[in-house]
């Protein structure tokens, strides 16, 4: 890598907005399943750039509504509270990760990557007997483990297509390439980019250590989306932008004492819901 | 006009002792037009029993409706058999699913996936089409028949289907739970709620006004509701409001909880008419029944 990419980088995790309250709040309130309405409509009217995100889509020539819908309330009546979440959860993921153009990405299927891997890493969390309290920062760590990719994307757009392009020509993992192409890998930066945001010390290292082959200690949060996110990848859920899929690390396999076709066969009733965001947050 | 009810059970197929007489298989209604033209309303398990009765009269070309694509609703269409048969046309029409992006196909190509059912979606031989539709979006069936849908109240997106052949008319709900304020009163946003509420409201019974046969999904009780309220399901005394307030001419009560024995069935509907006293005007209020056909 030369300095001048890696300050580049740098200052293309500085750049970041900040992790948005509205955004975790309503990751929060949408892992509760006894979460009354209003608490979250709440939280959307309060939210101007929401609101608009949420009525631009309701008022979209999808829905073809006789009149336009102009607030949160309305919506809700005209479309139903569960649609609105739905709609308000995909949104504020759609807010946390970076928007623009993206060198090589194909976004719709990155963002259902992202969602995919983000509900099943909170199932896996539920499984294992985990706290609902603690269940949003699994479901925030899967929906972040690759947001390193966006930001490289983003902000070295030629480099990023070149690794891109480089590890479909050679078959390669996506991230050896990005080493090979920058000297640091999507892993590196998203784990720096969580620090930024201050999260939580487990998921800053599950974002950082997502691809490792051998893992030291316990991560439960880690380990959750490295299962995710080998899961949402063999289940065909979106696409990562990884041709490859790398086997289970041993110690994942030996935290949930099973291997990789077990947990998808554990996975298959879900399969459906998993295939949209719309009942991610029904489960 | 002809509707013949072919699955009348909500959420799950209860097929059983206790279900006889009322059947057990999930939604799906089927309508004959006055020019014969065939429009199948939801695609539960009821419609494999119908798709036989259509063997001996192929090719046939089947205009389906789908209110939602909730389990219940859709889960006979892959064993709708004419579609194993060629020169058999299918137009399979419903909501697009803003969620995931994705249009009426979803219906069939996620169900037949290769770990869900042996045959792929294009290996079908029936000419399939997929109409997807925006609300209001009135589709021309025949000569004489046309079909419009209005957005109902359901955790996914459900559209309400108005039937409408020479003067004569249908309205089926698909799931529906009459609206609620979601506020306390006093609290803000409880007046702004109610407001958007009672237009809804106005608008759909506007949309149903006069039908001569309304079908509306009717699950619950009124003791049952409180521990249900948000599921997206109606009850025996709001399906009994809307029948009134729209002046429908019959209104048949339908998606009935699966739990329910037919004793029990007879039990809640007789409860909910001695609690509804006849008004002058009044619909006929009848239980949909598998099997059980009305022709007007
Ligand atoms: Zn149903
Ligand atoms: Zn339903």
């Amino acid at each position: 890598m030369t300095n001048n990419e890696y300050k580049k980088i740098v200052k293309a995790v500085d750049k970041m907005p900040a992790f948005p309250n509205s955004v975790h709040q309503i990751l929060a309130l949408t892992s509760d399943i006894n979460c009354p309405p209003k608490k979250l409509l709440n939280v959307v009217h309060h939210d101007p750039v929401l609101t608009l995100e949420i009525l631009k889509i309701v008022n979209s020539h999808y829905f073809g509504l006789s009149e336009s819908v102009v607030s949160i309330n309305q919506a809700a009546v005209f479309i139903g509270y569960n649609t609105i979440k739905n709609l308000a959860l995909g949104v504020a993921a759609m807010g946390i990760l970076p928007k623009g153009k993206h060198a090589g990405l194909n976004m719709t299927k990155f963002l259902h990557h992202a969602l995919a891997t983000a509900s099943i890493c909170r199932l896996f969390h539920r499984w294992s007997g985990g706290s609902e309290a603690e269940a949003t920062s699994y479901f925030v760590a899967g929906l972040l483990h690759d947001v390193g990719k966006v930001v490289l994307a983003e902000h070295l757009p030629d480099v990023y297509e070149k690794a891109m392009t480089l590890s479909k020509s050679r078959n390669i993992a996506l991230h050896l390439a990005e080493q090979m192409m920058l000297g640091m890998d999507h892993c590196d930066v998203g784990a720096m980019l969580a620090e930024k945001w201050s999260l939580p010390t487990d998921i800053v290292a599950a974002i950082g250590q997502h691809h490792e082959e051998q893992l030291t200690g316990v991560n439960s949060v880690r380990e959750c989306v490295i299962a995710a996110n080998t899961v949402a990848k063999k289940m065909a859920l979106g696409d990562s932008g990884n041709p490859i899929i790398a086997p289970l690390p041993a110690e994942v396999e030996s935290y949930f004492g099973r291997d990789i076709d077990a947990l998808i066969t554990a996975l298959t009733p879900h399969k459906n819901e998993l295939d949209d965001v719309r009942s991610f947050l029904q489960a | 006009m002809k509707v013949k009810f072919w699955g009348v059970r909500g959420s799950i197929a209860v097929p059983g002792e206790s279900t006889l007489k009322y059947g057990g298989n999930t939604t799906c209604i089927e309508v004959r037009t006055d020019d014969n033209d065939l429009i199948i309303l939801d695609a539960g398990t009821g419609i494999f029993p119908l798709s036989h009765t259509l063997l001996a009269n192929m090719p046939v070309e089947a205009n389906i409706f789908i209110s939602h694509t909730h389990w219940d609703h859709i889960q006979g269409l892959p064993f709708y058999i004419p579609i194993f048969v060629p020169g058999n046309t299918l137009k399979i029409h419903g909501a697009f699913d803003p969620i995931s992006q994705q249009d009426i196909r979803r219906v069939i190509s996620q169900q037949l996936e290769h770990c869900y059912f042996p045959v792929r979606e294009p290996e079908l031989s029936a000419s399939l089409e997929y109409i997807t539709l925006r609300e209001f979006q009135s589709v021309k069936i025949g000569e004489n028949t046309t079909v419009t849908n209005i957005f109902m109240n359901h955790p996914v997106l459900n559209f309400g289907y108005r039937i409408d052949c020479n003067g004569k008319s249908l309205f089926f709900t698909g799931d529906h739970e009459e609206w609620f304020n979601i506020y306390e009163p006093g609290e803000p946003g409880f007046e702004d709620y109610q407001v958007h509420m009672e237009a809804r409201n106005k608008q759909m019974v506007d949309f149903i006004r006069n039908v001569d046969v309304l079908v509306m999904d009717t699950s619950y009780t009124i003791d049952e509701y409180p521990a249900k309220a948000g599921w997206g399901h109606g009850t025996y005394d709001s399906s009994i409001r809307t029948g009134r307030e729209a002046g429908a001419k019959k209104l048949f009560f339908t998606h009935h909880e699966p739990t329910r024995t037919d004793a029990l069935l007879e039990k809640v509907y007789n409860e909910a008419l001695k609690r509804n006293p006849p008004q002058p005007g009044d619909p006929e209020f009848l239980l949909a029944r598998e099997g059980l056909e009305y022709e007007w």
